[in-house]
């Protein structure tokens, strides 16, 4: 067993998920798991399937949704010429598939914990919701543009406190905003995680600042590699250095990184 | 043929298979240890150094091109000095050749880099960049002028004590061939060719480049023609070993290099593929060449036969 390594995989399955005008725009890869020790709830990997020609010559970035002793879930949708590329896999595909990457989550079980999810951004929170010893402890606000039946929610929603927005119209951007303020000052003296738009997450770090609140963000920055080396991903950290996402995040604490 | 066939000995520099990764794309060869056995490389190009820390170009600083990748990273890095402490000693304990890639602005400062490293014994050997398009100062500018590539080489062949001095050519020059033959003049013991050819990608939706730097470097399968071309051309120009680096992404690519002439070859975008990609290279090289019934590495490179 391996801490981390590169394999091909097969795919399990790969499942369209709700409905939304743009058919099979969200989707559940779920992909073989291989040798691995563990993995953590903010984690993620890189996939590239081994028959896709160079025209497509990078690897995507998922964080890892969900997953068991035999299999790894992750929840995609399709926004580029990559994901809609990945779309078209059939079971028993072979793809390449390296990780676990990156670092993960704080995970305290006993302390009261906000996840802020915004869109896709709420894939590694059902991870983290499995994951947990105590998710009587754990909230969820999601904020979210399509019909919720696209999302991995209802599994978070089975254990643990969620709280839905759904932004329809221009001013429900103000109530998801205000509903967020409230929340992270609830949450003060408690651990907050976020992932979502950059929009999301710079508003969830300007309230979390404001109030003093351990917050946490996972960036999603555009990468190349995933293993630290093409330098592609890095974002500034509190002291205004490069540090790349890949190996230093996904997740850095709201504090100490710019967005 | 068994990959132990494949163990090659040029310019003052001994590797036990002709495939090294490409500078600036498999770090400081640790990030890739979990995927792979690093002494199953002949050799590892450690990314850029400089004399002080370098932050590198703002983002976006990469973008996805048809069979290839632009980048501006501007040689970020921590400095000479966190690379031999730091890097090095790690390094060392790995079966591999380790070559550092030195950028600085003048050949002064190039001089003073090779002075460092020239007492590292973790050090197999020098790759001189005189020609990453990425940072204003130094860089390409060299690369183009081949005065200067004379002069810098000179100036890192002077403080190296005795370790082969490599210059990595740009193909963003009228003629490559006289490029080469300046390095040579200067002392170089092996050329490595090519970098990134300037490139540029903008997006009509936002009006934006691609990259904050504007232009970039574009690698990966598309630049592979221009490469070889290039390798063709230094190889019939000049007569130090060549090392052939430009969208290798099979054994087939690699010896297409091999077989203009080049010595080695250097696998860069490729191990963003996969970061298991070059561990297996030299054994499909090994297999390949089976197939073609070629006993001896040596009795296939510059085995291309030119129309009369």
């Amino acid at each position: 067993m391996a801490l981390r390594n590169c394999r091909n995989v097969k795919v399990l399955d790969i499942t369209p998920v709700g409905e939304t005008q743009r058919p099979g725009e969200f989707f559940e890869l779920r992909l073989e798991r291989p040798d691995w020790d563990a993995w953590k709830p903010g984690q993620f990997v890189m996939i590239r399937p081994v028959d896709w020609p160079m025209d497509i010559l990078w690897g995507r970035p998922f964080s890892i949704c969900s997953g068991d002793s035999r299999s790894v879930t992750l929840f995609v949708q399709k926004v580029g010429r990559g994901t809609a590329r990945l779309a078209e896999l059939k079971k028993g595909d072979t793809v390449a598939l390296w990780g676990p990457l990156g670092n993960s989550f704080a995970v305290e079980p006993d302390t009261p914990t906000l996840m802020l999810a915004g869109g896709i951004g709420i894939a590694p929170f059902r991870g983290y919701v499995e994951q947990h010893s105590h998710p009587e402890n754990l909230k969820l606000f999601f904020a979210h543009r399509m019909p919720l039946g696209c999302y991995p929610h209802e599994g978070i929603a089975a254990v643990a406190d969620v709280e839905c927005m759904a932004e329809e119209k221009p001013e429900d951007l103000q109530a998801i905003i205000a509903r967020m303020g409230e929340l992270v000052n609830e949450y003060r003296d408690g651990l907050i995680l976020c992932c979502g738009p950059t929009p999301f997450m710079k508003t969830a770090q300007r309230f979390a600042l404001e109030a003093g609140a351990r917050l946490y963000v996972s960036l999603e920055n555009r990468m190349a590699c995933g293993v630290g080396a093409c330098l592609g991903c890095v974002c500034k950290d509190g002291e205004g250095h490069h540090v790349q996402v890949c190996t230093k995040g996904p997740i850095f604490r709201a504090d100490n990184v710019e967005l | 043929m068994e990959v132990s066939d494949l163990k090659v000995s040029f310019g003052g520099l001994s590797m036990s298979n002709p495939v090294m990764t490409a500078s600036g794309t498999f770090g400081f060869g640790l990030e890739f240890a979990p995927y792979g056995d690093l002494s199953r490389l002949g050799g590892i190009v450690a990314k850029g150094i400089s004399m002080k820390p370098r932050e590198g170009n703002p983002m976006p600083r990469i973008a996805e091109t048809p069979c290839g990748m632009l980048n501006a990273i501007g040689i970020q890095n921590p400095g000479v000095e966190a690379f031999v402490k730091q890097a090095l000693p790690a390094l060392k304990r790995q079966d591999v050749a380790v070559v550092a890639n030195l950028y600085a602005c003048d050949a002064e400062e190039f001089g003073e880099l090779a002075g460092i490293l020239s007492t590292e014994d973790g050090v197999a050997a020098l790759e001189v960049n005189v020609s990453c398009p990425n940072v204003k100062e130094g860089g390409a500018a060299f690369g183009q002028d081949p005065a200067q590539i004379a002069k810098v080489t000179e100036a890192v062949k002077k403080r190296a004590g005795g370790k082969p001095v490599m210059l990595k050519l740009s193909p963003n020059v009228a003629d490559i061939a006289t490029c080469a033959r300046a390095a040579v003049e200067g002392g170089a013991d092996i050329l490595s060719l090519i970098n990134t050819l300037i490139g540029m990608g903008v997006d009509i939706r936002n009006r934006r480049p691609r990259l904050a730097n504007v232009v970039g470097g574009l690698s990966g399968p598309a630049i592979k023609p221009v490469a070889l071309r290039c390798v063709h051309q230094v190889c019939q120009a000049v007569d130090v070993p060549v090392i052939g680096i430009g969208g290798i992404a099979s054994a087939e690519d690699a010896l297409e290099f091999i077989m203009v002439g080049a010595h080695a070859v250097q696998v860069g975008t490729a191990n963003f593929l996969r970061p298991d990609f070059a561990f297996t290279l030299a054994e499909d090289m090994a297999q390949l060449l089976t197939e073609l019934c070629v006993e001896r590495l040596e009795d296939f490179r510059g085995s291309l036969q030119l129309p009369l």
